[in-house]
């Protein structure tokens, strides 16, 4: 109806043409890092790979995953991120729950929580405190420090009150006690909610590396992240540990591209469920009636 | 005094103990999150008093010794820590504008794509590096912007130039670390815009196509004034965030070269303090950087709040 015109229509192919290049920038580089990690050393040192392998193997992915170094850092980032998630979802579920409603001190509680996304103690000061604490070297400092976010808080707290009250009064006149009302009734009924928190702070574990490189003094306990970062960035070469004839087989590069994708693919793999839910979730964060 | 009473007993507030009775699980709910926060948020700002110590690791707290505001006069007679403030405040600043502009285009230009498949095909797309670590993001920027990368290969190849060293020049550091940022997260910044632009009533656009107005008109006079409120609202939100240029980002891609223009002052508190030892400094540096934050943040949402009824919760 309204968008016949002849400007509009050349607005709307370049439009089209603009809006889809950029599309595609934001997916090449990772199609390039997949093509880099199964090509030859030869194509790559050629400059020959750009978005498909050349002389394709998986020579590289062998020998990513043949490294102990690497295979113990996946490790310990699974095991952080489910325990990580868990220990998050409960604190943050319970003090949601328990301030989506109405009672004497809420507001105190609420200011108590709000003020830690206002000001922070900062990093030294967290630093001495965690290793005061003993935590140092153990998964504790990974999973502990950052278990509680203002943020996903006010998230949970906004999801729960969309649950009509009259479910919870029905409960009540049947003798539920809150905590009865918030296993049965709240937990089920947001699990949307639920989900699309859960899955940012899955993500937020998984992609943590700086807290690794702080906390954990010997490379062997550093997450897949952590890990990545000393190869990735400082590019140390003893954590590859290539042996001769190795190293003149495989690209560096190649085993790079490697490492770095297996360690996006769990978060390639969830995107779908995270895209469905986080829209969602970020507008109900954002935009409040 | 007198009417405050009776304000509490006009809106019928039970005393503690009949409250305590009623909703005492409530409470007993809080305590998990209670304990995070008094630990490891509150904790830390005890830890704060460093700042005014020439804080040594094996004495601790108690047993440093004082040296009142020593530490944040330094700030201002170190080159180096003023050049981070510097720096900061000149790359959060074009962040926070390129990263407020570029996505309300862009949802805009979005939101004229009338082909369902198309657009959801490019929305998710264009979401996905927001959840790429900066870690990968590094480890595909250094690949491409390096001597020998992709970038440099169709300079050299296509347009005959010498090969740029992004990541080691101080004056292309900036540029890059604004675009990248950019790449990142502007998909990520579209969301809340595109659904406000998805929210607008159709009919104020057949009213605006009655009264002859070409699309270029209508998107001026009524998807802009419709997104302004939430534009109003991202804008003075992230002026709290005026000392926020991305740590994970410049460590992960600044080096000595790029210092004089990239260092900023999460950067040079990693490296002042943990790295060279002067905890006191660093968290003196720390604490600057917070209380200007802090007081930031207060303004921006008085701000956000009178301007558009913006509540935190």
């Amino acid at each position: 109806m309204y968008h016949k015109s002849k400007g509009y229509k050349i607005f709307s192919f370049f439009n089209y043409i603009f809006l889809i290049l950029i599309a595609l920038s934001c997916f090449l580089p990772m199609l390039h890092l997949l093509a880099q990690s199964l090509s030859s050393k030869s194509a790559i040192n050629g400059n020959l790979v750009s978005f498909w392998p050349v002389d394709f193997n998986m020579d590289a992915y062998a020998k990513t995953f043949r490294n102990t170094n690497f295979t113990g850092s996946m490790q310990i980032s699974v095991f952080r991120t489910v325990l990580g998630t868990l220990i998050s979802m409960f604190v943050i579920t319970t003090a949601g729950y328990a301030l989506s409603k109405d009672f004497r001190g809420r507001n105190v509680l609420m200011w108590i929580f709000i003020f830690t996304m206002l000001f922070s103690g900062g990093l030294i000061p967290s630093y001495i405190l965690v290793t005061k604490l003993g935590f140092k070297d153990t998964i504790w400092s990974l999973v502990l420090p950052g278990a509680f976010g203002a943020y996903n808080l006010i998230l949970i707290m906004n999801f729960f009150k969309t649950i009509p009250k009259a479910l919870e009064e029905a409960a009540f006149i049947d003798g539920a006690s809150f905590f009865v009302i918030f296993r049965k009734i709240y937990l089920p009924l947001s699990l949307p909610g639920l989900a699309t928190v859960g899955l940012f702070i899955m993500v937020g574990h998984w992609n943590a590396w700086f807290d690794g490189i702080l906390y954990m003094s010997s490379t062997e306990n550093y997450p897949l992240a952590s890990f990545l970062q000393t190869v990735v960035v400082q590019g140390s070469a003893q954590s590859m540990a290539l042996s001769q004839s190795e190293a003149a087989a495989l690209s560096e590069q190649s085993i790079k591209a490697a490492q770095i994708f297996i360690s996006t693919l769990p978060i390639i793999l969830v995107y779908p469920f995270l895209q469905k839910y986080f829209v969602k979730g970020i507008v109900l964060g954002a935009v409040k009636e | 005094m007198q009417p405050l009473k009776t304000d509490i007993r006009k809106k019928g507030k039970d005393p503690w103990s009949k409250e305590l009775k009623k909703s005492w699980p409530l409470y007993v709910l809080c305590i998990p999150a209670l304990v995070c926060v008094l630990i490891f948020a509150y904790g830390p700002m005890v830890g704060l008093v460093m700042a005014f110590q020439d804080y040594k690791p094996w004495l601790g707290i108690s047993g440093s010794a004082w040296i009142g505001w020593d530490n944040f006069a330094r700030i201002f007679q170190y080159k180096e820590a003023t050049q981070a403030i510097t720096n900061t405040l000149i790359i959060a600043v074009i962040k926070i504008v390129v990263g407020i502009v570029v996505p309300i285009i862009m949802a805009i230009l979005l939101s004229e794509i009338r082909n369902m498949g198309v657009k959801k095909s490019i929305q998710t797309l264009v979401y996905l590096p927001h959840f790429l670590s900066w870690v990968t993001v590094a480890g595909i920027m250094i690949d491409l912007l390096g001597l020998d990368g992709g970038i440099n290969h169709v300079l050299t190849s296509v347009f005959g130039i010498q090969p740029v060293y992004f990541l080691g020049d101080p004056v292309l550091f900036r540029p890059t670390v604004i675009i990248s940022d950019l790449w990142k997260n502007f998909g990520f910044g579209m969301i809340v815009y595109l659904a406000v632009i998805t929210g607008i009533d159709p009919s104020y656009y057949e009213a605006a196509e009655i009264d002859g107005a070409s699309r270029w008109q209508q998107i001026r006079h009524v998807t802009l004034p419709s997104m302004l409120p939430m534009i109003i609202v991202i804008a003075t939100l992230s002026l709290g965030n005026i000392l926020d240029a991305g740590f994970e980002q410049i460590f992960n891609l600044y080096n000595p070269l790029v210092y004089s223009t990239g260092d900023i002052i999460d950067t040079y508190v990693y490296r002042s303090s943990l790295l060279n030892g002067q905890y006191g400094f660093g968290t003196a540096v720390g604490l600057f950087k917070s209380g200007i934050s802090f007081v930031l943040i207060v303004i921006s949402y008085r701000i956000a709040y009178k301007a558009a009824n913006y509540k935190i919760f």
